[in-house]
């Protein structure tokens, strides 16, 4: 059966394909030549088990997910319900102020809700969610944890503002209003987490 | 147009002569000099006290090794930063007395952008790459996107220089230890399990020191736990680039950096260039370390787009980020 590749990134290809008459995507990470064997292995198989794994709890915290199918450590293949939506990367630049700010709350909504799970996705950037039904899908969970500390989660939300700044600099007041609807929507007291993103923001080099 | 520039950020002095020439860098003097202390790492004081000796004999030397007189110089450009206070004013002093002696401008340009862009000034075809930045003190994947240099990903805590350096301490190498510690690696058969640590596009590299630290005390072979240390952070240090490349859609990758020189992260850097069908590309030694050519280069290029500075606003900046500087002379 014919696999057609829709998209390349740095670390998997993501391909449509079907399984059991579903039509699916296929995420499967790469082989990478650049490094020794034991730390490729390593790295493909913790990381397609562990993104399964937090895609699934992240689930059943309330976050839409792509709901899973099939797992492969060996072959690091993970085959997930596809999603025919726009890349929030894609869309958000040319949405006008209000519908920007509304996707944007929405976003802090939903990390908010896998951070109630201590669910910490490792990537969050545009890049890594699909809208679809005026929802806000996240995926792309392979350098996640579940760590319980404000300081993963606001690491976590530290890397979504800089992909913020780099690709959507223009629009970088989006970064507030996630952290709005991040407000809204955590149970522990945000300021401590939004305290812990200045903190790392100082430590970079040169702050 | 002629720009003489001077580099004094941390451990190195130096003085290179560029003019331009079809839109593309002609080097015609480039001279180095390199504070290595007898022990320990760098002391800043100490590093400048270094650069006020040397400075105004190098500069005397390469404008001769450029075969020109001062009058022939159009333009000064020196460091403004990121790096060492002490050694920073030392390299400012020197170039506002040479702009006032010789009645010629001066600039003060970011010395991460001058790694870039030597790239791009020097090596044919490279025109926009990412480039991956290593050095003692730095650690940064750069790109050109929306009219700036934007810092895709950095290390969060120490450079990897640093690191490497700090673990040749602790096994009671000189600094800079980079290529001792190289050649201890390409011995190393065992790769022992390091944490690697990876943020979105950051990295961290404090956790891994510490476990390196470990299999030192607990007596682990030093050629093994150097391989491991190479290969973990410069696997991490690929990946990064990587996605970098693969988010800002771009296919050419540039090195540059003291770290650089390493011919295993060369050789992983190019690998992964290959697997994504893009070009790879490394400035040569000299104009990969820390060097004046690619100050003056920097500085020719923005004079040119219109960009002009006082001697009285030459102001030094320890902490000169990368994204702080408008790119006013690329499309």
């Amino acid at each position: 059966m014919t696999e057609k590749i829709i998209y390349q990134g740095a670390e998997a290809k993501i391909c449509i394909s079907k399984y059991m008459g579903f039509v699916v995507v296929k995420k499967r990470r790469l082989k990478k030549g650049y490094r020794i064997k034991q730390i490729d292995n390593k790295l493909i198989s913790t990381r397609t088990k562990e993104e399964a794994k937090l895609m699934i709890q992240a689930r059943a915290a309330g976050v839409s997910v792509p709901i899973i199918y099939d797992v492969d450590l060996q072959e690091g293949v993970i085959t997930m319900e596809y999603l025919k939506g726009k890349r929030i990367k894609d869309i958000l630049n040319s949405l006008d102020e209000n519908e920007r700010a509304r996707i944007c709350k929405k976003i802090g909504e939903s990390i908010a809700r896998f951070h109630n799970n201590d669910i910490i996705h490792g990537d969050i950037t545009t890049s890594n969610m699909i809208l679809l039904d005026d929802k806000i899908h996240f995926f792309d969970f392979g350098l996640g944890e579940i760590n319980s500390e404000v300081e993963a989660k606001g690491v976590d939300l530290h890397v979504l503002m800089e992909a913020i700044e780099s690709t959507h600099s223009k629009y970088s007041n989006c970064f507030n209003y996630v952290l709005d609807g991040y407000k809204k929507e955590l149970k522990q007291d945000a300021n401590k987490v939004i305290k812990k993103i200045q903190e790392i923001v100082k430590r970079g080099r040169y702050r | 147009m002629i720009c003489l520039g001077i580099e004094g950020t941390a451990h190195t002095i130096s003085i290179g002569v560029v003019k331009n020439q079809n839109k593309k860098c002609k080097v015609l003097s480039n001279i180095i000099k390199i504070y290595r202390p007898e022990q320990g790492g760098i002391h800043p004081r100490e590093a400048a006290n270094h650069h006020a000796f040397y400075v105004a004999d190098l500069i005397k030397e390469s404008v001769n090794k450029a075969k020109l007189g001062f009058s022939e110089i159009d333009l000064i450009a020196f460091s403004k930063g990121p790096g060492l206070g002490p050694c920073l004013r030392t390299a400012a002093t020197a170039a506002r007395a040479l702009s006032l002696s010789i009645n010629k401008p001066i600039i003060g340009v970011n010395h991460c952008v001058a790694h870039l862009e030597i790239g791009r000034g020097t090596l044919d075809k490279c025109s926009d790459p990412v480039l991956l930045y290593t050095s003692g003190a730095n650690t940064q994947v750069i790109a050109f996107a929306e009219g700036k240099y934007r810092v895709f990903g950095e290390t969060l805590d120490i450079g990897i220089g640093n690191c490497i350096d700090k673990f040749g301490r602790i096994i009671g190498l000189d600094f800079p230890c980079g290529p001792a510690v190289e050649k201890l690696a390409l011995k190393g058969k065992k790769y022992l399990d390091l944490p690697y640590s990876i943020k979105g596009m950051d990295i961290a590299f404090s956790g891994l020191l510490t476990a390196a630290e470990q299999y030192y005390k607990n007596k682990e072979k030093i050629e093994d736990i150097c391989y491991s240390i190479q290969e973990t952070t410069f696997a991490a240090l690929t990946e990064v680039t990587e996605r970098a490349m693969a988010h800002t859609e771009k296919n050419q990758v540039l090195l540059g950096g003291g770290v650089a020189a390493n011919k295993r992260l060369r050789e992983m850097v190019n690998i992964m260039a290959k697997e994504r069908g893009a070009s790879f590309f490394v400035p040569e030694k000299d104009l990969c370390i820390d060097n004046g050519a690619m100050i003056a280069w920097l500085g020719l290029l923005m004079y040119k787009s219109g960009i002009r500075m006082k001697v009285e606003n030459s102001f030094i900046d320890q902490r000169f980020r990368t994204d702080m500087v408008d790119v006013t002379w690329r499309d």
